[in-house]
């Protein structure tokens, strides 16, 4: 920083961002400390904020109950199966875009862009009729392929503003160097793009893994992934919210971390380039 | 030639991801369209038939599209509204010099990564819980009356519960474009004899309209349909009072399976988007250019 | 080997003519480089020759063979590229010895080449650090290694030292001269800098709007420049012109006249005029004198004359050393 801040003013601003920051966490906080509670004391008024029975009889109980672990197997089979099926398309098609552009590249990208707006509602009777009589109804290939198309457009733009930033000369410096195309793939562009190989990947295994209008649609119990499940404690009120909230917990969690890890690139992925 | 061959492996290496897109997008659209034009009832099958615009007449004089249209615009413009009135404070907040500053940031972008089903049904079970809720305990503290969320504000909850997913993507995307604002314009504007505010009014706010734009736009797409959360919290009850243009068309066509008017809805909510959509990819094209 | 001729070369972007018919031989080992101002094509015709880019017509042939169809590793030459283009995952090491590796050479070959190309350019220490450990001058010559490591029937250089300071590009240009005339490797050198091209140079190809404007040694360029346009690009600072009734006196449309050779003094019977700004150097002065209807005129002066802004000066020029074009801007001989 150019500028000297006055101790008082970071005072000031420490306080306030830490307020604020709790006050948003502070539902997920109150998540995370119900999960350890009984389920009496989960629905207690008034509620106990540490001093309680802390238990993980909750953990072992969604643990124990093989439906838990069966949407869990789920969710991690169609969020990396659409996140790895979308990459393997959209690499070669962002390496193509950006490194041999032609006059058309760019209204190709926008209308890749474009079929993403287009809302899920527009096309749900369809998808649901083409699933029903193709049997792919509560399947797990069927919510990987919906889920693949449906982030594809993202991937290809992230992996496009990636690519986009490796310097052409390098490229033609390995061509000089007498490396053919496959080589150049292998030795030169892959190493430089693992970076944003990586957080793309991240990105959408995220919002594969929290995607939930096409899984609450197209599946009810055998591909149901954790969205679903979590969506089924909805109607019973009271009896079973130290549970949920473990359940809950054990499904963010990991996502929580993966995405605190690509906070930055979700910037850029969201916005398709279009704030960095 | 060298370069031609290169060229011809470029186009053949896109061919797959724009084949797929073109067909998941024109297959189902042209579905869409056609089954508008039909009576199809999947409860009565077999009784199809063409009858032209009388799904469109039928789904937008349904007093429920009038409803759910408003529900829609209402929590869109609520969500946005909430978004970006906390989120500039907020970044510019995060963009002081604050003392642990990754972890504050980690906390306020957490709820982006929370899955809808989860955030909402915290929100309705462990928080807006009319009896056992941390709201109602906190109430009845500074000796208020309860309120009853879902049953007597339950828009407005499924607003809060939407904001709150929503006000970290607007937080961060505001943040990242004041980190890129060029401290020495800033130092320039006090040099020049610009107040705190004035800086404010005069540099930073410009310097916002565009990501505020972005914003408003990304948002207002994911907004137009939002669902899951309507359908863990209220099931667009009480009455139609939470439904809005999605959740109307998910219940005509898989709870009364009327094909038609649900296609007919669907169309409309295309049009709505794509209205949205036009502004977004202009933007974002003006982008490619630099 | 490494004759390269160019008979005819074209190349267009759509309907712009980048290079407009290039006719160029560059004999085996001489140092050559490309001069004119940005989007003069030095740097396309550079990219030509590389193979980076297809011409649009015309041949290039390197010791005879055409080789437009051939892509740019099979044509034998290396290049340094002005960002030096330098891998950041890979090690000095791995950097030089990429291009031997993917032409299959054997790993003991290989390493014995790197360590002399290393050993050359004084990168021995460095092999085993990464590109963004290393100063900008060691970069350069990590990315001269990777070129002669290859042994290149050409190196192709692409303004190699403009991302250096000036000390170090000062240096920079001694250590690449010295280099390859001790591998007597030909070169091609791209540059906008005319010193570079002055001091570096066996022969300069002057380009200008996709033309050669002249293909010559230094010193004919210096000492006979085909047109206006080579007059004025070439020496620092630059020629005085000259139009008018001087220039009709010495049968011409435009003469021109080099600072060096305007002989100055205070009392004379040139050209008279005020001083209006003078750069004292030391070794020399740079005097800019306002005289009228000439316009102002830049006068070097070796050693000092104790002018100041103001003084009124005699300018004399040569008689032996004026330049003089015709109305096209073409040089007459005498």
């Amino acid at each position: 920083m150019a500028r000297m801040v006055t101790t008082q003013r970071k005072v000031i601003s420490t306080v306030a961002a830490w307020l604020a920051g709790f006050l948003i966490f502070f539902p997920i906080l109150w998540m995370v400390l119900a999960s350890f509670k009984t389920e009496l004391e989960a629905f207690a008024i008034p509620p106990s904020f540490l001093f309680f029975h802390w238990t993980l009889e909750n953990y072992i109980t969604v643990q124990e109950r093989s439906d838990y672990v069966h949407h869990a197997v789920n969710s991690i089979i169609i969020a990396g199966g659409s996140t790895l099926i979308a990459m393997l398309i959209a690499i070669p098609a962002a390496w193509s875009m950006a490194f041999s552009p032609t006059r058309r590249t760019k209204d190709t990208l926008l209308w890749m862009l474009s079929t993403k707006m287009m809302p899920p509602v527009g096309v749900l009777v369809p998808i649901y009729l083409i699933y029903r009589n193709f049997g792919l109804l509560d399947t797990r290939a069927g919510l990987i392929f919906i889920l693949c198309l449906g982030n594809l457009p993202i991937v290809i733009w992230m992996l496009f503003t990636y690519f986009k930033e490796i310097p052409k000369d390098i490229l033609e410096a390995a061509r000089m160097d007498g490396a053919t195309i496959g080589r150049e793939l292998v030795y030169v562009l892959t190493p430089m793009a693992v970076p944003g190989l990586a957080s793309t990947l991240l990105l959408n295994l995220i919002l594969a893994w929290n995607e939930a209008f096409w899984t609450l649609n197209l599946s009810t119990l055998e591909a149901a992934p954790l969205t679903v499940f979590i969506a089924s404690y909805s109607s019973p009120e009271g009896l079973f919210w130290a549970k949920l909230s473990a359940a809950s917990t054990l499904a963010i969690a990991p996502i929580l971390v993966l995405g605190w890890f690509s906070q930055r690139q979700l910037v850029r992925g969201l916005t398709f380039g279009a704030v960095k | 030639m060298a370069t031609q061959q290169t060229q011809l492996l470029a186009r053949t290496l896109l061919t797959p991801a724009v084949a797929l897109l073109f067909i998941w997008m024109i297959v189902p659209l042209a579905l869409t369209v056609y089954f508008s034009t039909l009576h199809y009832n999947l409860l009565d099958p077999g009784s199809e038939q063409f009858v032209g615009l009388e799904n469109f007449r039928y789904f937008l004089t349904d007093p429920a599209f009038l409803a759910s249209l408003q529900n829609t615009l209402v929590l869109v413009g609520s969500v946005l509204a909430i978004t970006i009135v906390v989120g500039v404070p907020l970044a510019l907040l995060l963009d002081q010099q604050v003392v642990g500053l990754s972890i504050v940031r980690l906390m306020v972008i957490a709820p982006f990564f929370v899955m809808p089903t989860v955030s909402a049904l915290v929100w309705k079970n462990l928080l807006m819980h009319p009896v056992s809720g941390l709201f109602a305990w906190l109430a009845k503290l500074l000796g208020l009356t309860p309120i009853d969320w879902f049953n007597d504000v339950p828009l407005l909850s499924v607003i809060l519960i939407i904001a709150w997913q929503w006000l970290p993507f607007a937080t961060l995307i505001l943040l990242t474009a004041l980190q890129s604002l060029d401290e020495e314009q800033k130092e320039a504007a006090e040099m020049d004899g610009a107040s705190a505010i004035s800086t404010f009014i005069y540099i930073t706010l410009p310097h916002l309209a565009r990501p505020i734009t972005v914003v408003i736009l990304i948002e207002t797409i994911f907004l137009l349909t939002v669902f899951a959360e309507i359908f863990v919290t209220t099931g667009g009850g009480p009455g139609l009072q939470t439904t809005n243009i999605a959740f109307l068309i998910y219940s005509q066509a898989l709870i009364q399976y009327d094909v038609g008017s649900a296609s007919a809805g669907g169309l409309v909510a295309v049009v709505i988007a794509n209205i949205v959509a036009f502004f977004l990819v202009r933007i974002v094209g003006r982008n490619l250019e630099a | 080997m490494g004759q390269i001729t160019l008979q005819g070369v074209e190349k267009s972007f759509g309907p712009v003519h980048i290079i407009k018919g290039a006719d160029l031989d560059i004999a085996d080992g001489s140092f050559v480089v490309f001069v004119g101002p940005s989007g003069c094509g030095k740097t396309t015709l550079l990219r030509l020759i590389a193979g980076l880019e297809d011409v649009t017509g015309g041949a290039i042939l390197i010791d005879g063979r055409n080789v437009v169809d051939v892509p740019p590793a099979k044509r034998g030459l290396s290049m340094v590229f002005q960002s030096y283009a330098l891998y950041p995952h890979m090690s000095v090491r791995g950097n030089i010895a990429f291009g031997l590796k993917m032409a299959g050479l054997p790993k003991d070959e290989i390493n014995r080449k790197v360590e002399r190309a290393a050993a050359t350019l004084n990168l021995t220490p460095y092999l085993d650090r990464k590109p963004r450990e290393l100063s900008g001058g060691q970069r350069q010559r990590v990315a001269i290694g990777r070129a002669i490591v290859r042994e290149p029937k050409a190196f192709l250089f692409d303004e190699p030292l403009s991302n250096l300071d000036a000390a170090l590009r000062v240096q920079m240009r001694l250590e690449v001269t010295r280099l390859q005339k001790q591998l007597g490797t030909t070169a091609i050198y791209v540059t906008h800098d005319q010193v570079e091209a002055m001091t570096m140079a066996d022969k300069i190809v002057v380009l200008n709007g996709g033309k050669i404007e002249q293909y010559g040694s230094p010193l004919e360029l210096y000492e006979r420049p085909a047109n206006l346009f080579v007059a004025g690009f070439i020496g620092s600072p630059k020629m005085n012109f000259v139009t008018g009734e001087q220039a009709k006196e010495h049968g011409a449309a435009t003469i021109g006249v080099r600072p060096e050779h305007l002989k100055v003094e205070r009392d004379g019977q040139g050209w008279q005029g005020t001083v209006a700004v003078a750069e004292h150097l030391g070794s020399d002065t740079f005097l800019y004198v306002d005289t009228g209807p000439l316009g102002t005129l830049t006068a070097r002066y070796v050693g000092e004359l104790g002018l100041s802004p103001g003084d009124q000066v005699s300018l004399t020029p040569e008689p032996s050393r004026i330049h003089r074009f015709d109305d096209s801007g073409n040089s007459i001989r005498a």
